[in-house]
């Protein structure tokens, strides 16, 4: 049986095609303007990619800010179910899972069938999303890729006090001024967001073993001052993190059919 | 090779100035109040409890040097020398690095008694819009505070938003208010007013789908004045109501507040962003006369 997930984010819009429990396709386009289009696009991406063709998809499902856009799908799921039954799908012993993306952050608390029990959501301050990691790094003056691999070098800490994604770009400069190294500068950063992301976890208790997912799980730096942060040995983070909600919504259209 | 130097649009002048009209030399008292925020410092410079001379500038990225540098500034406006000094408070964020000092009080007692001594003690609600603080006060017809409020942690309805977004938009901010009222088709709605990185995102969508810089301008004017007014509105306004701070000097965003308040603000010659080292001078002329001033 074959499914596809298509999740229409605010930045990007990511398509899963799935076959008997396995991911054999996927695509990922900018949203833009016209989310129908990218859709559409993203779908025949996939479709290319899974080499099948689009009639073979038995059903869809759809989750995402823009998931009204997905006209085509057969089912639409929140963000939070998605991203449980995704993060379930890569790891079944998942409990707490976190999905920390450019502009947003959630994080769930979730039971053995991967299904949601409590959950919380940051999206009205860019201090806890990645966007904030991406301001910093035009303050220090180095690409979003060199971040993390440039805090993982430092054993310093320095405090912060900024939460305010603004003011912290205020106090690296005052930082830099000060002939901060950048390495250190950078751990801070993240040791800052981190403990915002974790104040989030916290609110619905952290159970191990702990999933991420989203495009923060490709930065090595977040993640080690996460472990720090949370205390625990290891965060669960799978191949292609920003594809976790899509997996989610594949994973449904399958038990729907 | 010289290299350009980026143009800084949200520079904004600094200033000090002198009241000729005083002799310090006649003065028994000379206080001086120091308020280090986090984006200006001034120091204000009292005789007797007159307003003598004051600077105002750009605080730098060390506090101790920015409240220096502010009275150095007030100071090159007069003769007079440091030495003579009776008092000095420091107060703003950067208060407790005022090394001059002889003590520290916080910015919301200093801006209750200073907004009475300039708009007069009719002010029962002042409304500081700064650099990263908005406070809403209450206080008596003595300039004391009964109440206050103010927003945490957010640059969203601050100044530095405003400095963010002209910037953005390549406007000197002292332009800013008056263009945002430049544009003659139909207003956008306000972008986010949740907060400026988002904000910012939103604007410059806009600007992708042609909107002009003082359409995007007024939806960005629209966000703080909302903002603000979240924060006003959960203390009791109370006639007469002032604003202090730098960001009262951007019709922008005051034309676009006060009729969600429904009270018209006060109005004063004075520069709004000295209230706060105002206030400070003055609590340190009070304690001087009552003999509580600094030991000799």
């Amino acid at each position: 049986m074959i499914t596809a997930g298509i999740d229409c984010g605010a930045k990007n819009t990511k398509t899963i095609i799935m076959k008997d429990g396995e991911i054999i396709g996927k695509g990922q386009v900018l949203t833009g303007i016209d989310q129908k289009k990218a859709v559409e696009d993203c779908l025949a991406k996939a479709v290319e990619f899974a080499g099948i063709l689009r009639d073979d998809i038995e059903r869809i499902c759809a989750t995402g800010s823009g998931k009204k856009a997905v006209e085509m799908a057969d089912d639409a799921i929140d963000d939070i179910k998605a991203m449980s039954k995704g993060a379930n799908f890569f790891f079944p012993n998942a409990r707490t899972v976190a999905d920390v993306g450019a502009e947003e952050a959630r994080a769930a608390k979730i039971d053995q069938k991967g299904n949601p029990v409590d959950f919380a959501i940051n999206e009205k301050c860019a201090a806890g999303a990645g966007v904030f990691i991406e301001a910093m790094a035009r303050a220090l003056d180095v690409t979003i890729e060199e971040m993390g691999p440039l805090c993982l070098q430092s054993d310093k800490k320095i405090p912060m006090n900024a939460q305010c994604a603004i003011f912290a770009e205020s106090e690296v400069v005052g930082l830099i001024h000060a002939k901060t190294d950048k390495k250190d500068i950078s751990k801070a950063i993240h040791d800052s967001m981190a403990s915002r992301t974790v104040s989030m976890i916290r609110r619905i208790g952290i159970n191990r073993d702990v999933v991420m997912i989203g495009g923060l799980g490709y930065n090595p730096g977040f993640i080690a001052a996460m472990l720090r942060e949370l205390k625990i040995e290891k965060i669960y983070v799978p191949d292609a993190p920003e594809f976790g909600a899509a997996v989610g919504a594949a994973v449904v259209a399958a038990e729907n059919t | 090779m010289a290299q350009e130097k980026k143009r800084e649009f949200w520079r904004w002048p600094e200033t000090n100035w002198k009241n000729t009209n005083i002799n310090w030399q006649d003065a028994q008292f000379i206080t001086v109040g120091i308020d280090v925020g986090s984006i200006s410092s001034q120091a204000v410079i009292m005789a007797d409890g007159r307003i003598f001379a004051y600077g105002n500038m750009r605080t730098g990225y060390d506090s101790p040097n920015s409240a220096r540098d502010a009275l150095k500034f007030a100071l090159e406006a007069t003769d007079l020398p440091e030495e003579r000094m009776d008092y000095c408070i420091g107060t703003g964020y950067g208060r407790v690095n005022v090394p001059m000092a002889d003590r520290a009080l916080t910015e919301i007692a200093c801006l209750a008694r200073g907004a009475n001594f300039i708009y007069g003690p009719e002010v029962r609600t002042v409304l500081d819009v700064g650099g990263q603080d908005i406070k809403a006060i209450q206080c008596d017809e003595s300039g004391k505070v009964t109440n206050f409020l103010m927003n945490d942690k957010c640059a969203a309805g601050t100044g530095r938003g405003m400095e963010v977004f002209a910037d953005l938009l390549g406007l000197s901010i002292n332009e800013v208010g008056d263009k945002s009222f430049a544009y003659q088709g139909e207003e956008p709605e306000a972008v986010s007013n949740i907060c400026v990185v988002y904000a910012k995102s939103e604007a410059t969508n806009l600007m992708r789908n042609g909107r002009p810089p003082e359409a995007v301008l007024a939806a960005y004017c629209k966000a703080m004045a909302e903002r603000i007014y979240a924060l006003v509105e959960r203390v009791e306004v109370k006639p007469e109501f002032a604003v202090t701070g730098g960001v009262a000097k951007n019709r922008g965003v005051m034309d676009r507040l006060m009729p969600m308040i429904g009270l018209e603000r006060m109005k004063t010659d004075w520069d709004t962003q000295i209230v706060g080292a105002v206030g400070a001078a003055l609590i340190g002329y009070a304690l001087c006369q009552k003999g509580k001033g600094r030991k000799k």
